[in-house]
């Protein structure tokens, strides 16, 4: 008989006990693990209010799909930092400067047009990414979450540029949201392939890519897109906000974590 | 009313393979790709298929209620109708 206990047993990885590698790894788990923590919570934020049961629903899947990311992201994580602190931890008692998400996900939901537009461009980028995790990373642990989240990131990337070419090439009003939306979010999009140090060490030992050198891709696929979608690719500098990966964040975030962690500061350790 | 709505669409999924597909149920959608994409968060989420049909509702052609009686009431009290005189061999299993 195979337990499950055999079944669920961590996939060896020599870089968890690598020492010199983990502040950089820790740091950027936290990168992976904060972007979809906090675009799922975004994205929930729609539950209840969507325009239409069938999107209602489709956007609450898609929040915990990025919570279930979270999950793993942050666990490994806490793992690798070796101080007992477990995901929820992470997620719920720490504050915003320690944080380490992409700009890009912090910024209020907006419209349906601002919403859709947001999880394109990050989709664009995510399934890349993790595409790129799942067949390369030297680390077997961040190639199995990646292999995961592949999965459902592949469907959420199908829908919504399915929705952002027939919404772009729709009525008058939902074009121009969506072309207002892409104007608003396009400086935010260089944070994505913007690599600091942490980067270049974890791109080092072959855990993840080097962020740049995801772009030509993202690039290809984000044109294709805009143009079925009949929306201009804006000309203004997609690298002009960034510093989320940094702990520098928007004002945006302290609220998101004012709702978010409530419940965990006002009843320490509250459980189900 | 001037609030525009997107058509319906009956779902149909099959639940594994060699079973047929089965109504589940209707959902708004633009067109036919959305309407597959919509099936799928809110019929298939917890593993329920292995695919998925759409058809538009307006597409299906219903026998009115009113043909009720017409329809149906014939075949009452016509037991002989089922198969249900005959032994099954155990070997030909579920029929």
């Amino acid at each position: 008989m195979t337990g499950i206990a055999e079944l669920e047993a961590p996939l060896a990885d020599p870089h968890l006990s690598d020492e010199a590698l983990r502040p950089a790894f820790f740091e950027w788990l936290c990168r992976m693990g904060d972007s979809t923590l906090i675009l799922g919570h975004r994205t929930s934020e729609w539950c209840g209010h969507g325009p239409a049961l069938e999107e209602d629903i489709a956007l609450a899947n898609t929040a915990l799909d990025l919570i279930g990311h979270t999950q793993f992201w942050l666990g490994l994580a806490a793992e690798v930092e070796g101080k007992g602190r477990s995901a929820d931890q992470l997620a719920y008692l720490r504050d915003a400067w320690h944080f380490r998400n992409l700009l890009l996900v912090e910024l209020p939901k907006g419209d349906m047009g601002q919403t859709l537009v947001r999880e394109f461009l990050f989709d664009a980028w995510h399934h890349l990414q993790l595409d790129w995790l799942a067949a390369n990373s030297s680390s077997p642990r961040v190639r199995e979450i990646a292999a995961k989240a592949l999965k459902e990131v592949s469907y959420h990337l199908e829908r919504v540029c399915d929705l952002v070419i027939r919404l772009g090439d729709g009525t008058e009003e939902s074009h121009r949201r969506l072309q207002d939306a892409l104007d608003r979010l396009w400086p935010y999009t260089g944070e994505m392939f913007t690599g600091d140090a942490v980067d270049a060490t974890v791109a080092g030992a072959g855990i993840a890519p080097d962020p740049a050198s995801l772009r030509p891709a993202w690039d290809a696929l984000v044109d294709e897109v805009l143009e079925a979608a009949t929306l201009t690719r804006p000309q203004t500098r997609p690298d002009a906000q960034k510093g989320g990966r940094q702990g520098r964040h928007t004002e945006h975030l302290g609220f998101i974590l004012a709702e978010m962690q409530f419940l965990q500061r006002a009843y320490p350790g509250a459980t189900w | 009313m001037t609030h525009k709505q997107w058509p319906l669409w009956e779902i149909f999924i099959r639940g594994q393979h060699g079973l047929n597909h089965r109504h589940v149920g209707s959902l708004h959608a633009p067109d036919a790709e959305m309407a597959i994409n919509n099936a799928r968060d809110v019929y298939t989420r917890r593993k329920e298929g292995v695919s998925i049909w759409v058809v538009p509702s307006s597409e299906i052609t219903a026998s009115s209620p009113s043909e009720k009686g017409p329809l149906f009431d014939p075949a009452e009290s016509k037991v002989y109708r089922h198969p249900t005189f005959f032994d099954i061999p155990e070997e030909v299993g579920k029929m």
